[in-house]
């Protein structure tokens, strides 16, 4: 099949559009609209996009990925379990992360392990969110719906494991909303010492 | 009055002169262009700079807040208590009400609504600032002063194999022809010294009556009749509202702003820069081009005016009580002019001499600090100039609807009467001298904003030309077109003649 040309004949210029002033004229009026519009118009009138910024704020999407916490368990404690996978999966190796075993005599010692030391270097964090996709207890999330705070200091930007743990998500709780079975719950889906396997 | 108290006068109007254009007209339409264009493209624009206030300040400003709103309401309704009592009299026919007499009751209605606004103004204003934390903002109109400071303590760079007395001097050529061209802008009618507090009428004062007495009809013309017969001729000093009386006016203008061309060139020349050195030739080629439109679009208004001062242009458009604009040859004389002038200035649709997408940023392009804003200083004094010189020649100048010099005289004759008083308001409303002059002052600073607000709207609006269509319409468009209306001028000047 022959191709096809479609043929666009473009529009002449009028006398009016040539003269110009008319066009002046009209292109004033819509500006002026608009001005008149948005200074006089008053707040419901006005289509003013911007905001007054640090006393506004925007509240960001409410998938936004914003700085990382660290969630908590019932008693406070890090639902991380340091098996590494966050800072595995991490692309800029912002998270450097110390396992530790629990105390001999606490329930979990022998089953998981926690972070001695958890940290992430926010200014390398390319906030790509694979370390939250990555984690298997749900320990770690950016939804704080916050960005970094700015600083001259490159030491503010290093978020350590009580930092992390200290910021809250959106809804303001330090837990996720994924429960957590402990050992010894009877939600407990693993291996437990107490039921004797 | 002899030589001194005249070059005290000259310094004043001198210094008046400054105040206004460089002191407020430049840096308030620096501010004004940006937050303008803001409110064009849905954005807030400048707002943020400020000065934060002592704690004590706004602590007392945060406890006058109650005091403000209470004056408020009270004011009000002690406003509407006023009209109640004169309604109560109205429909019952009193002489007065609870001993006060309707006289006294409408002075309250105005005494009391004038304290209701003020304290709602008042409000407002404490409130915005208590609401910013005790941040002084002005609307953002400290930007200007922020930007001022900034550049004055930038470092004054020169490049490296610039020219560094061409360049230093480039900036002042701009902004000196610019000012300086304002000695002949006239901004009001001859002040008569020795009148002040007269009423001036036809070149007779009389000395005014307490208050301001409105007349009408008979009465007008047995009050003009009166004075007449008692009022003396006007003598003494006359002061001209303009730094000088030159017998060239225009033409001093179109000379000495015609030097700024010399500042864009040799900026662009000594910058040692070939972007510089392309927008400096833009710059001159425009510039020279629409020098000659610009002058030529005026030829019309001294052919009808009949002289070049500006002061008696004013004045025969104010004689006349018809503006320039309203005579056709002006009309179209008008619209050229302002082409002109945009042309002249430099800016958007013609400002191809600092074109950014093409030339960086033309002749400015090595300026930084205080030079580049001293250029752009004189950028904008231009503005208010030339907005200034078609107020003059299009808008009456300083001349008020119905203001004469004896105070306002509305059309017609007729005379109302306040119910329930004596009073009457008349059609002719007597004004001292010293008063009329200060309003034809403040409705020509008026009349200057209005066309400035219009410039930058232009100015947001249009996009910019190619360069061979700037010369094409200076050349082929507005240059014809001039000399048409000089042609068609004077052939109407003949037939009225």
């Amino acid at each position: 099949m022959a191709a096809t040309v479609k043929v666009i004949t473009k529009s002449k210029r009028t006398l009016r559009e040539q003269a110009y002033v008319a066009e002046i004229a009209k292109g004033l009026v819509f500006t002026m609209g608009r001005f008149f519009k948005n200074t006089f118009g008053g707040e419901e009138r006005s289509e003013i996009a911007t905001i007054r910024y640090p006393e506004e704020k925007r509240v960001y999407p409410q998938r936004f990925r914003g700085i990382h916490r660290l969630t908590q368990r019932a008693d406070g404690s890090p639902r991380c379990v340091a098996c590494l996978c966050c800072s595995t999966a991490c692309p800029a190796q912002c998270i450097y992360i110390e396992p530790a075993e629990y105390e001999e005599g606490d329930p979990r010692h022998g089953y998981e392990r926690y972070p001695a030391v958890f940290v992430i270097d926010e200014l390398r964090c390319i906030f790509c969110g694979y370390c939250v996709e990555a984690c298997p207890c749900d320990a770690i999330r950016m939804d704080t719906g916050l960005h970094m705070p700015p600083s001259t200091k490159r030491a503010h930007f290093i978020y350590d494991k009580e930092t992390l743990l200290g910021l809250p998500g959106r809804d303001g709780t330090y837990l996720s909303a994924n429960p957590r079975h402990e050992p010894g719950d009877p939600t407990y889906p693993g291996v437990d010492r107490e039921k004797g396997h | 009055m002899g030589t001194w108290e005249l070059t005290f006068a000259a310094i004043l109007k001198i210094l008046f002169v400054l105040l206004v254009v460089v002191g407020a007209f430049a840096p308030v339409l620096v501010w004004a262009e940006r937050r303008q264009s803001a409110m064009i493209q849905d954005r807030l624009g400048p707002r943020r700079a400020n000065i934060p206030l002592p704690r004590g300040l706004v602590d007392l400003m945060a406890w006058s807040l109650r005091p403000l709103q209470m004056g408020l309401v009270a004011g009000f309704a002690l406003a509407g208590a006023c009209i109640a009592l004169l309604a109560v009299m109205g429909l019952f026919g009193l002489e007065s009400v609870a001993g006060q007499s309707a006289e006294s009751l409408y002075w309250g209605v105005l005494a009391f609504a004038g304290l209701g606004v003020l304290s709602a103004l008042g409000y407002k204003v404490h409130r915005g600032i208590v609401d910013n934390g005790g941040n002084l903002r002005l609307l953002g109109m400290l930007h200007p002063a922020a930007d001022a400071m900034k550049m004055i303590w930038k470092e004054d760079f020169i490049p490296p194999r610039a020219d560094r007395f061409l360049f230093a001097l480039a900036p002042i050529l701009t902004v000196v022809p610019a000012i300086a061209s304002f000695a002949v802008i006239p901004f009001a009618a001859d002040l008569h010294w020795d009148h002040l507090t007269d009423l001036v009428h036809h070149g007779i004062a009389w000395e005014a009556v307490d208050g301001a007495p409105t007349l009408s009809g008979e009465a007008w013309e047995r009050w003009v009749a009166t004075a007449a017969a008692q009022g003396v001729a006007v003598t003494g000093p006359s002061i001209p509202m303009q730094i000088a009386s030159l017998n060239i006016g225009i033409l001093f203008i179109f000379a000495v702003g015609g030097t700024g061309v010399i500042g864009a060139a040799i900026g662009g020349y000594g910058s040692d820069n070939k972007y510089s050195l392309l927008g400096g030739l833009r710059a001159a080629s425009q510039m020279v081009s629409y020098e000659v439109v610009l002058g030529l679009t005026v030829v019309p208004c001294f052919m009808i005016y009949d002289s070049l001062r500006l002061e008696e242009i004013a004045a025969w458009q104010f004689e006349h009580g018809w503006w320039g604009i309203g005579i056709p040859p002006l009309t179209l004389a008008a619209v050229l002019f302002s082409f002109a002038a945009v042309a002249e200035t430099k800016r958007i649709p013609f400002d191809v001499p600092e074109g950014e997408s093409e030339l960086v940023g033309g002749y400015l392009t090595e300026y930084s600090g205080m030079k580049f804003g001293m250029f752009f200083t004189g950028e904008f004094v231009e503005v208010v100039l030339l907005a200034a010189l078609a107020t003059v020649l299009f808008f009456g100048g300083w001349d008020v609807p119905f203001l004469y010099e004896y105070g306002f005289d509305l059309p017609g004759s007729w005379e109302l009467s306040v119910p329930l008083t004596h009073w009457t308001i008349g059609d002719v409303f007597l004004i001292e001298h010293w008063a009329v002059i200060a309003i034809q002052v403040v409705f020509f600073l008026l009349k200057v904003i209005v066309i400035v607000w219009l410039q930058l709207m232009i100015r947001w609006t249009l996009p910019r030309f190619r360069y061979d269509q700037i010369m094409a319409l200076c050349w082929k468009g507005l240059l014809p077109l001039s000399l048409l209306n000089i042609l068609a001028t004077g052939i109407l000047v003949l037939l009225w003649n």
